[in-house]
């Protein structure tokens, strides 16, 4: 999966988590949870999901690298080459 | 009495497969509408239930309801309309004074076979156990989510009381009312029941599971050839409060409550005991300081199984005598058996007959049990009558817990 579609993944995955929220102007390099209403069972959430979808399991000292959209496909590219 | 020992019914919030609102839900009780049909269920394919369709956006995000329960949902969908329906100003009362007593027959199960189904699909690796769960099923959910929604900071739980739950919410509500441990009580139950396989499954192994070729005339309590219970979703929070206080605001009243009671077979865990549900009747009676030739309605708890409905009859007979000339009627015939619910909202559908005079009916009765004939047993149409001054509420569950309500035309 390239950089694009990963970004797209990711944002396909908030929008049904946070489905009032409007992702149309989420900026990549700023903190997801600075632009929309978001708390930490919803980050679980996306955590479940790449489990689920594509059993990628994120240990957790590196959640804090999903603080930002970019941050978020910058981790995942190089997992999700298969994909 | 007081008007400061008295208690009063002031708003209505209700959802039923028939109706999203005490309006609609009386019009179609009159009609003879049923709001039964049939759902897909885990596992067992299509069954016979009753569902709701009211809107949880109404008062929900999204979020809120991807988040949270479907009883949680009902619940906030039924506080908000009663809310609104007694015309109270959440902005100008002390949400501190506001309490939520939700009756539950069960929680939880909906939640967990969810999970159990959804890790299925992976072999079931743990790892995909949703962090949700416990929030979803701790036993206080459905009140707890409508704090979240509304803001309201006083206490809240739910009331874990089988079939009589319902009923039993509205007891709950107004001791914590006498005991001025709150100035507002939302009070009633909620049921969403219909979204667990596990209630069907063993009540299809226990017999007591209704079936029909029509789904509308399945549940059928009274007639010879019922043969158990139909399964549905429901909710109805009632606004009470002092009479003192609705008076002081000019609310409109819809009752008082004036006689309850809830006591125990201690007899066994399904079949239930006439003879305490004969004293569950008196004690409420008594409480209400009437005989039982005082009641105008007597709105049945029976279910649709045989065994239930004939222990209910007996119980009738026991605490009103062979010839009453009550009239007796049943709401689940047109909804199944709303759980949770159950007597709260049953109750609220027969509110209304303190202003039109009418009784409404029992459907689905086309060959009447002879064990269960009483001389002004409403069938199938809606019966109107000279005056209506006092309706009694019965509500049974498992286990052996019986309530009965008791509410009073409110009159100037």
């Amino acid at each position: 999966m390239k950089a694009v579609d990963i970004r797209a993944m990711i944002l396909e995955v908030i929008h049904q988590i946070v489905p009032d929220e409007d992702l149309s102007n989420l900026k990549g390099d700023v903190r997801i949870r600075d632009q929309i209403e978001m708390d930490s069972m919803d980050f679980l959430d996306i955590m479940m999901e790449l489990r689920k979808r594509y059993g990628i399991k994120v240990p957790e000292e590196d959640y804090m690298k999903f603080s930002t959209l970019n941050g978020s496909v910058a981790y995942l590219e190089p997992l999700m080459k298969q994909f | 009495m007081n008007s400061e020992a008295r208690i009063v019914i002031t708003g209505i919030g209700l959802t039923a497969p028939n109706g999203n609102n005490l309006t609609e839900f009386r019009q179609n009780l009159l009609a003879g509408k049923s709001g039964v049909g049939k759902i897909e269920t885990h596992y067992m394919g299509e069954v016979i239930a009753g569902i709701c369709h009211f809107d949880p956006l109404k008062y929900q995000k999204k979020k809120e309801v991807r988040r949270g329960t479907r009883a949680g949902s009902i619940a906030i969908y039924c506080a908000n309309e009663a809310i609104a329906d007694s015309n109270l100003d959440l902005t100008s009362v002390d949400k501190s004074r506001i309490g939520i007593y939700v009756g539950v027959t069960e929680h939880g199960n909906v939640e967990t076979e969810n999970e159990v189904y959804n890790i299925k699909q992976y072999d079931y690796n743990v790892d995909l156990w949703s962090h949700h769960h416990n929030p979803r099923t701790v036993a206080n959910n459905p009140a707890g989510e409508v704090t979240l929604n509304t803001g309201i900071t006083g206490p809240h739980y739910t009331l874990g009381a089988a079939c009589a739950a319902g009923s039993i919410g509205i007891i709950q509500g107004l001791q914590m009312l006498l005991l001025d441990e709150v100035d507002l009580a939302l009070a009633g139950g909620v049921s969403e029941t219909p979204n667990t396989f596990g209630v069907f499954a063993a009540f299809k192994n226990e017999g007591a599971l209704a079936s029909h070729p029509d789904p509308q005339k399945a549940c059928r309590p009274f007639d010879k050839k019922r043969n158990g219970i139909v399964v549905s979703e429901g909710g109805c929070i009632c606004v009470l409060e002092k009479l003192s206080a609705a008076l002081e605001r000019g609310a409109r009243i819809y009752g008082e409550i004036v006689g309850y009671a809830i006591n125990s077979d201690a007899s066994d865990f399904i079949l239930p005991n006439p003879q305490r549900q004969i004293e569950c009747i008196r004690l409420a009676l008594r409480k209400a300081g009437i005989s039982a030739s005082d009641i105008d309605i007597l709105n049945t708890h029976a279910t649709g199984t045989r065994e239930g409905d004939k222990a209910e009859c007996q119980a009738i007979r026991g605490a009103f005598g062979d010839d009453t000339e009550v009239y007796i009627n049943n709401t689940k015939s047109f909804i199944g058996h709303t759980m949770g619910a159950a007597g709260a909202l049953e109750l609220a559908g027969n509110l209304p007959s303190f202003e039109d005079n009418i009784v409404h009916q029992t459907i689905n009765v086309d060959d009447l049990d002879p064990d269960c004939a009483f001389k002004n047993l409403v069938i199938n149409e809606p019966r109107k009558v000279d005056k209506v001054d006092y309706i009694l509420d019965n509500s049974f569950g498992m286990l052996g817990i019986n309530s009965a309500l008791i509410v009073k035309r409110y009159e100037k």
